[in-house]
């Protein structure tokens, strides 16, 4: 077949439309987006399978199981603080068990090119109990997902490949194999998928006894390999997704290479690393993300005549992104000459709104409202609008995760904040913002929530959102804000004094109010303006 | 055959662009390559990069060790200053000398640019006048690239295929006006 070009991202979506996959839900997040966005380009608008966005990953991952439920091939993608959403149905799949295979792709970003945290999705698999995969390279990424979907069917298991930035953003070539047939429709059984506890002890049980199995399909799988060096009995490598790829890219001269032994599946091949072990004296364990490889290695006693290292013995970094420089000081040889500049002062360049960006307008009409109250707090949540945090804004206090502005607010005002603001994009307010607000409607707590609705999901490229203009305003009605404290503003400069004194008599209002900020992104009207032109 | 580049800017100039023309060139010519680039936050008005590894042999890290870059490739001198850890000490730059201000602290660009001058081997390309040139000041991530071509291990011809590749759908003037982009970098920088 034709060889492709693809994103580490895409190289997963189409893997998995050549294991004959049925339907894929996501919601956006960097940097697992591109897995959705490739899935609904090559889906042909769902006439070849489903691949669609989601209100949020607990409803998409949701969505995918009821795919597998009916004995179809599902995908379901997200960042990887995303699978937090989703933790619930993704630690009851492992018990119902998968019947249609069902694949995980989690992206987590070590490193927080992105994020808020650099979780590391290996500990939730292993909380699980299912299989991990971790490609270290494109074609690993295309060949694994191929076989994620193979083995979730033959285990009954769901299957996770944990992305990372580096890989999920890099593009390469890629080599596809001819695609497989999707499955026939076949219900799942009442006994597997009705977790009342007399179903779930059993099922749970099942999955403890399968155990065995899969550290069995991990110890023989293909994609790890163990390179004993015969010469050298010194040091050993353990290397884990694209770690490996710094190890190698350190050792340009192949004879010089020390024993390697490379992971990317998870439960841990044990008998491929006693092997290693048993080889060598010190091991260098090399992984990116939290260092899971060598606490499993060292336990709490450590390996008595082994020296172990890694991450929590120092020889590598701790927190953040490894690169083939910080792994190159792990393996104890000189950095490579480089350039250098002397005393010159190098000014960072922050990521910032947009020329024109709707949120400017609407942050300096709240700066001016708020500055008539000796004290206030404005908690924010996630979205461009959390860049009001910079300069020359300096607009939000908190930024903490999908939805927590408006519980916060509320918490917030109960402590005595006031004026408690929440300020939430409109999809972010569809993902997690609707049932705080019924929260916050039913007790009418005294605080304002402004709603930035652009009318897409702006951050992480423009997917769709599922509420803005006035299906939103229905909807907040409908959760029981009155209807005269649901003000809608439009953030141009033009109408900075009237926005102004709209939000001040919200503020001043001793209840629950909700300012609907409406105006379109200027990106995605850039986009639509020039998919019309071409 | 082994080329890494250091492709530099601010989100919004075009790396992306001028990676789409290489790596697809690469491709037709039978090389290995790798393109680790910036997506999300990091792309609102901020400092982009991408790493570009092209090589006859096989490609292990997506990212280029510091030190090790052949190339810095960058539509904004500020920028290029940045990366610069990354170049390898006999490795060239070629840089845009048209400073992109978005930030208030933006150093006087006469000390940037006396800083890229003490530095060996170095192209200082006046993008924004070249660009306007040809048409548009959007077109300074193709004079550069063009600018950057004699020092590429990959053909001209090639490289110009895939300018018209990738305005293809933006209609034929967009196509010209970048092509002309192109010659006028590599016009300069000869």
């Amino acid at each position: 077949m034709k060889q492709e070009v693809l994103l580490g991202d895409e190289a997963v979506a189409l893997g998995a439309i050549h294991a004959g996959l049925s339907g894929g839900y996501s919601y956006p997040g960097t940097p697992a987006s591109e897995i959705m966005e490739y899935l609904i380009r090559a889906s042909d608008g769902g006439k070849r399978f489903v691949a669609s966005w989601s209100v949020n990953e607990k409803v998409a991952y949701e969505e995918a199981l009821g795919v597998s439920y009916a004995g179809k091939r599902a995908l379901v993608s997200m960042k990887h603080v995303g699978l937090n959403v989703a933790a619930d149905p993704f630690m009851n799949s492992a018990i119902t068990g998968a019947n249609g295979g069902l694949v995980v792709v989690v992206a987590d970003d070590p490193g927080m090119h992105s994020s808020q945290n650099e979780q590391d999705s290996r500990y939730f698999a292993q909380f699980a109990q299912i299989f991990c995969f971790e490609p270290c390279n494109h074609q690993e990424a295309y060949d694994m997902t191929r076989k994620a979907f193979d083995l979730s069917e033959n285990l009954g298991i769901p299957v996770l490949i944990r992305m990372v930035t580096r890989l999920s953003h890099s593009r390469s070539r890629v080599e596809p194999r001819p695609p497989r047939e999707q499955n026939p429709i076949k219900y799942g059984e009442g006994k597997d998928w009705i977790l009342l506890p007399v179903n779930a002890r059993r099922q749970f049980r099942l999955l403890v006894e399968k155990q065995g199995q899969l550290i069995k399909a991990s110890n023989e799988s293909e994609f790890n390999s163990l390179l004993i060096n015969t010469d050298h009995t010194e040091l050993g490598i353990i290397a884990s997704g694209i770690a490996h790829n710094y190890v190698l890219e350190n050792y340009t001269d192949e004879t010089q290479r020390p024993s390697i032994l490379k992971i990317t599946t998870y439960p841990l091949p044990e008998s491929l690393i006693k092997d290693l072990v048993k080889h060598v004296d010190t091991v260098l364990v090399v992984e990116e993300g939290y260092p899971f490889i060598e606490k499993n290695l060292m336990g709490i006693f450590g390996i008595v005549g082994k020296d172990i290292r890694g991450k929590l013995s120092g020889h590598l970094p701790s927190t953040g992104e490894l690169s083939p420089e910080t792994v190159r000081q792990g393996l104890e040889m000189e950095p490579l000459p480089k350039r250098q500049i002397k005393d010159f002062p190098m000014a960072a360049r922050p990521p910032q709104l947009c020329q024109g960006c709707s949120h400017a307008d609407t942050y300096r009409a709240l700066n001016e409202a708020l500055g008539s109250y000796p004290q206030s707090n404005v908690f924010s949540d996630i979205g461009c609008y959390t860049l009001g945090a910079l300069p020359p804004y300096n607009a939000i206090q908190s930024c903490v995760c999908m939805g927590a502005s408006v519980s916060m607010a509320k918490g917030g005002a109960e402590a005595g904040v006031y004026p408690s603001v929440a300020v939430i994009g409109d999809s972010t307010f569809a993902h997690s913002g609707l049932t705080p607000l019924l929260d916050a409607a039913a007790k009418d707590t005294n605080m304002t929530v402004l709603i930035l609705d652009n009318a897409t999901v702006a951050m992480t490229g423009g997917q769709p959102t599922f509420l803005s203009g006035e299906k939103l305003e229905r909807v907040i009605e409908g959760l029981g804000v009155e209807k005269k404290h649901i003000r809608t503003i439009i953030p141009l400069p033009k109408n900075h004094e009237t926005n102004v004194q709209i939000m001040k008599e919200e503020l001043d209002h001793k209840g629950l109010s909700v300012i609907i900020a409406s105006r379109e992104c200027v990106q995605q009207a850039r986009r639509k303006k020039r998919s019309e032109a071409e | 055959m082994k080329q890494d580049i250091i492709l530099a800017g601010v989100g919004g100039q075009g790396i992306l662009s001028i990676a789409f023309v290489i790596d697809n060139a690469a491709l037709k010519e039978g090389y290995n390559f790798k393109q680790a680039e910036v997506h999300g936050m990091a792309q609102r008005g901020g400092a982009v990069q991408s790493h570009l590894r092209i090589s006859s042999d096989p490609i292990y890290s997506d990212l280029i060790p510091k030190g090790g870059a052949d190339m810095i490739l960058s539509v904004e001198p500020l920028e290029c200053l940045r990366y610069l850890d990354y170049l390898s000490v006999k490795g060239i730059i070629v840089t845009s000398q048209s400073p992109f201000v978005n930030i208030p602290n933006y150093p006087d660009i006469e000390k940037v640019l006396s800083e890229i001058r003490a530095q060996e081997k170095r192209v200082l390309v006046d993008s924004e006048k070249l660009a306007k040139e040809a048409g548009s000041p959007r077109a300074q991530n193709m004079v550069m690239l063009g600018a950057a071509s004699p020092h590429l291990a990959l053909k001209d011809e090639n490289l110009k295929e895939l300018i018209r590749v990738l305005f293809e759908p933006r209609g034929e003037k967009l196509i010209e006006m970048n092509l002309k982009a192109f010659e006028l970098g590599r016009n300069a920088a000869m």
